[in-house]
């Protein structure tokens, strides 16, 4: 029930939001038409964040209580997070090399971004090497908090570096925010529609995993019961 | 807890005064380094010292990798991890010592390869010397931190070769980016005070990982 919700409500979404990337935001006066990825790289480099911190979390419950359900959450999100943030590092030169003049430049957030990314990769690469391990959950489990925990460092480390990223949604006077409440609202929707894409892509590959567990544990009844028959 | 981490740094130190592999290993390791680093930029005199920074770093980095990588490669042959922990050993004083043990060894093979650096990349190291190793020894812990964390996963791992860099790296950035930004400032005569926010950073990331450390690696090693 809450697969269909989700599945239909993100595909729904998705329509929608295209037809108000296109349709209904106007186009913005400076950078042009290709301002409009905008609407989704920045769904998609929350959707990865999202990601990011719910392996730490789920990765938390997984060493208190050892459930093996917050493990298969760990993973899922951890996959998904890459997924999206690899989503974000090819939306986001595709805008900056008109924009900038060039495809990559060593900002502060492009810095972080491509920083989370290769330690959530590195995360995935753990689990392929490791297997499916008691051991190998326990030290992902580890990796996901310690990622975390790096977040705030990171962030600190990279803006010691010189940075020329707009800020997306400012206060300030003078920033290069979304002035425009169409440009708002589509940005709004865009998330909203990504945000329960990401949440079925991770139902869908938690059920997968608990499908497996199953295949396992059936293969171990039958094997048992073969050498008790013989 | 404290009396069993000592002892387990005493034993790391003995290992070492006896077959001083580990040592020689990182030591040469770390020449070469610095040597292909001048020789493949070939910087003119006046340019090398806006290098060295950089080039300190990245050679401690990869030594670093390798001295912590075999410092866990010598306790798993013959199971030694697992008789460490079969022993009422808490976790957390393995990884103290362990940690201590590393930093040590990385401090000593510093201090072998800085004046090597300084010499070939003509930077004068006599008036910067003691805030270059307060900015040294901050860097060491942190990256013994985690590494000596991490180094324990990795050991017991398919590809631990690659892997261990490849989940290292990336969580080491804000002590390369602390360490190369604290260094620059002190060997251009500025001292502490010329790099009091990544200092700062250094001591954070120091405090916060060691702690981590301490928490988690009961996680890693047990069985």
């Amino acid at each position: 029930m809450l697969d269909a919700l989700l599945g239909w409500g993100s595909g729904a979404g998705m329509l929608v939001a295209l037809w108000m990337i296109f349709m209904v935001a106007p186009t913005e006066a400076q950078m042009g038409n290709v301002q409009r990825i905008f609407y989704v790289h920045v769904p998609c480099a929350w959707a990865a964040f999202l990601g990011f911190f719910a392996v730490a979390g789920a990765s938390a419950v997984f060493l208190w209580n050892g459930s093996r359900r917050a493990d298969r959450l760990a993973q899922a999100w951890a996959e998904v997070g890459v997924l999206f943030c690899t989503l974000v590092l090819i939306t986001g030169p595709i805008w900056a090399r008109p924009i900038w003049g060039v495809w990559w430049t060593w900002d502060p957030r492009l810095t972080m971004t491509v920083i989370l990314w290769a330690i959530y990769a590195g995360y995935l690469l753990l689990r392929a090497f490791g297997g499916p391990d008691e051991a190998v959950a326990r030290w992902a489990a580890v990796l996901g908090i310690v990622g975390v925990l790096d977040v705030p460092v990171i962030h600190y480390a990279v803006r010691l570096l010189q940075g020329i990223h707009p800020a997306v949604i400012t206060t300030r006077e003078g920033g290069s925010g979304l002035v425009d409440p169409d440009m708002r609202h589509t940005l709004y929707v865009a998330s909203i529609a990504m945000l329960l894409f990401a949440f079925w892509l991770v139902r869908l590959r938690v059920r997968l995993a608990e499908v497996e567990d199953g295949v396992v544990a059936a293969r171990h009844a039958l094997e048992a019961s073969e050498g008790a028959a013989a | 807890m404290i009396g069993s981490a000592l002892a387990i740094l005493a034993k790391d130190l003995r290992i070492e005064t006896r077959t001083r592999e580990g040592l020689t290993s990182i030591v040469v390791l770390g020449v070469l380094l610095v040597l292909v680093f001048s020789v493949a930029h070939d910087p003119t005199p006046s340019e090398a010292p806006r290098l060295a920074p950089a080039v300190i770093w990245v050679t401690f980095t990869f030594t670093g990798l390798l001295a912590i990588q075999r410092s866990f490669v010598v306790e798993r042959e013959q199971d030694c991890l697992a008789a460490l922990l079969v022993g009422p050993l808490d976790p957390a004083a393995l990884y103290v010592g362990k940690l201590l043990g590393n930093v040590i060894l990385l401090a000593a093979m510093q201090a072998m390869v800085l004046p090597l650096t300084a010499l070939l990349l003509h930077v004068e190291l006599a008036g910067a010397l003691p805030g270059l190793i307060v900015v040294l020894l901050l860097g060491n812990l942190g990256f013994a931190a985690l590494a000596t964390l991490f180094g324990a996963v990795a050991v017991r791992v398919r590809a631990r070769e690659v892997l261990l860099p490849v989940l290292l790296l990336p969580l080491l950035v804000p002590v390369l980016v602390g360490g190369v930004k604290a260094t620059a400032a002190v060997l251009a005569g500025e001292g502490l005070a010329g790099a009091t926010q990544a200092i700062g950073m250094l001591g954070a990331f120091d405090v916060i990982f060691t702690t981590a450390g301490v928490l988690l690696f009961e996680q890693v090693v047990r069985d």
